[in-house]
């Protein structure tokens, strides 16, 4: 290893530097460098406080994090396949069933590899379209920019996929990274200066842009011709305990938490979420105070609607808080997406009200929006535009009540 | 109550004039560079169409749509139709009542007035305001309607905008690529901004 470093310091780094052979491709060989070896670069002045905590290290324990729900995800594709083809008495075909029957595994048998690795061939295709084109993107502005390569997109290239239903047309996928990677986080200055969580803002994009393909029951279940509502769609048409709600349709709290329900690939499991959470806790990665607030949000303002629940003809208002946090993109949101350290707030007592309006707004567009029966990602972006105001408020009321405790007038 | 309810959450959100329909994008981005001064602006706003939405519904229904003059009592004015002068009064009446209350803050509130500075005679030609008081003849809104349809709809382009002014300074020591410094940069946040506001679309209460 040692030998290589020094063959790499002494031939190859300095045809990339300044001068050197192939000074315009540095960015890309200082990204391939530092996936295998620590940055030369370190901090040489005292003022500074020193933690092996970096940026590349941070984004690859949130990744570690993400796994959790990846892999009940990866399995409930299969799972939720399955399930559907018995019911409806067809038996699925396609490359990716030849793929695992000529591993010697048939599908059909419903076990727990079969379905793994049954999701797992949804999952790389369209996860290999998003690195490849969001890191397309990031490597060519690198470029024109002359800066590094930097390593926001690593977390950025897991979320998308997982937050893509496993049937999403593939050149959408790509158009939705290229929209979030360049419009969502590049323009602003690149990674941190971004007000949108990247992610989302792809995932929101192609929400809109594609209404037909990305809403309604024909994406949820990676299984052609088979149509199936999310547990969220089917509770907006006949709420919970009715008639023809999701109690009849047999889905039950545990299910729904552990996950085995339809919907995105990553989302489905607050169970895996919240082995996420604490995780991101633990390593100081994620602020407990923005995942306390928005479930203390969500518990508000569902616990509000239940109590109105006799005034109003709407069936969402019977859903209880423990619904909304097993369904949908809640708790994934919640972990993975609100506590953006970039698009969310900064300030601590920001963190708190953004959070709180998060989970409020949450429960209101599932409540009350007819049009969408998943409110989560829109809630986020809302409160990541509004994050910035809420900053300047908190800081502003800071200085004084600083300026009070000091007892000094402020100067102007 | 609930249709009132209604038509201001509506005006704040839903149909917001600044992220849904694009209007008064002038002012919208010339005085958003300062979270303080778009609060001031915004004040100014909620006040103007408070008071120009109900005053031009006024002067719809009792003088210029068709059969308004009944109240004359005059026969040969019962069926006359006077709403093609629409634009020019609505627009003169929000010059007049802009003039007027800028010497009223003048003279009884100068702070306010020192504070609004020239974004109060700058409102006359925002045309979110004119806006408001189509949609209101648009929408046949009666005059307590009017009333809260104007506040809505200002308390709307205000939050707009003071939101925008928060982006916006939070995005001011960004290495952002030259050619879209400034005014590209803000157009794409308004675009931005209008797709997070589209989480209200659709709301009916």
């Amino acid at each position: 290893m040692k030998k290589l470093r020094d063959f790499l310091d002494s031939k190859v780094e300095p045809l990339f530097h300044k001068g050197g052979k192939y000074q315009r491709f540095y960015p890309l060989y200082e990204m391939v460098d530092t996936i295998a070896f620590t940055p030369a670069t370190v901090t040489k002045g005292l003022c500074h406080v020193r933690d092996g905590l970096d940026q590349k290290r941070m984004m690859i324990a949130v990744v570690i994090a993400l796994v959790f729900p990846l892999a009940v995800g990866l399995y409930n594709i299969g799972l939720q396949a399955n399930l559907a083809t018995a019911e409806a008495g067809l038996l699925l075909s396609g490359w990716r069933i030849d793929v695992l029957a000529g591993m010697g595994i048939e599908f059909a048998k419903n076990t727990v590899l079969a379905n793994f690795l049954y999701g797992l061939l949804y999952f790389i295709p369209i996860f290999l379209v998003t690195v490849a084109a969001g890191g397309l993107c990031e490597v060519i502005i690198a470029f024109m920019r002359r800066h590094e390569v930097t390593e926001g997109f690593l977390v950025t290239s897991f979320l998308i996929p997982m937050i893509m239903p496993p049937t999403v047309p593939l050149w959408q996928v790509a158009l939705a990274t290229v929209f979030g990677v360049v419009i969502g986080k590049e323009i602003f200055g690149g990674v941190g200066f971004n007000f949108l969580n990247p992610a989302l803002t792809a995932r929101a994009f192609i929400f809109f842009a594609y209404p037909a393909e990305m809403s309604g029951d024909a994406i949820w279940v990676a299984a052609d011709g088979i149509t199936k509502a999310t547990p969220l769609g089917i509770a907006a048409l006949n709420g919970v305990h009715g008639a023809g709600g999701l109690i009849e349709q047999g889905y039950t709290l545990q299910n729904a938490f552990v996950g085995f329900i339809p919907g995105s690939i990553g989302e489905v499991s607050t169970l895996a979420c919240l082995l996420g959470a604490f995780m991101l806790i633990a390593l100081g990665l994620g602020s407990w105070r923005v995942m306390f607030s928005v479930f203390i949000g969500m518990l508000l303002m569902a616990s509000a609607f239940n109590g109105l629940q006799s005034f109003s003809d709407n069936l969402m208002y019977e859903m209880s808080p423990l619904w909304h946090f097993v369904l949908g993109g809640y708790a994934f949101g919640l972990v993975y997406m609100a506590t953006d350290p970039v698009s969310s707030a900064m300030t601590e007592v920001g963190k708190y009200i953004y959070g709180i309006l998060i989970g409020i707004l949450v429960v209101l567009i599932r409540v009350v929006n007819p049009a969408y029966p998943e409110g989560m990602m829109l809630a986020i972006l809302f409160m990541n535009v509004l994050a910035p105001v809420i900053d300047h408020y908190v800081m502003e009321s800071n200085i004084k009540k600083r300026m009070r405790g000091y007892g000094r007038k402020r100067i102007s | 109550m609930e249709e009132y309810a209604s038509i201001f959450v509506k005006a704040v959100f839903v149909e917001n004039m600044a992220l849904a329909f694009f209007l008064g994008m002038c002012t919208f981005i010339a005085v958003s560079k300062r979270v303080s001064t778009a609060v001031g602006l915004g004040l100014a706003v909620i006040i103007v169409l408070g008071i120009t939405v109900p005053a031009n519904n006024i002067i719809y229904n009792y003088l210029l749509r068709e059969g308004a003059l009944v109240w004359t009592g005059i026969p040969a004015l019962a069926s006359v139709d006077l709403s093609f002068l629409g634009f020019i009064s609505y627009i003169g009446v929000i010059a007049a009542i802009v003039q007027i209350l800028e010497m009223f803050l003048d003279k009884y509130v100068p702070a306010l007035y020192a504070s609004l500075g020239i974004f109060l005679p700058l409102i006359t030609v925002n045309c979110a305001i004119l806006g408001a008081s189509l949609f209101m003849v648009e929408r046949d809104y009666a005059l307590g309607e009017s009333v809260v349809y104007g506040l809505g709809s200002g308390l709307g382009w205000a939050l707009a905008i003071v939101v925008f002014a928060g982006i916006r300074e939070k995005l001011r020591y960004n290495n952002i690529p030259a050619p879209l410094r400034g005014l590209a940069l803000a157009f794409i946040i308004t675009g931005l901004m209008a797709i997070a506001f589209m989480s209200f679309a659709g709301i009916s209460l």
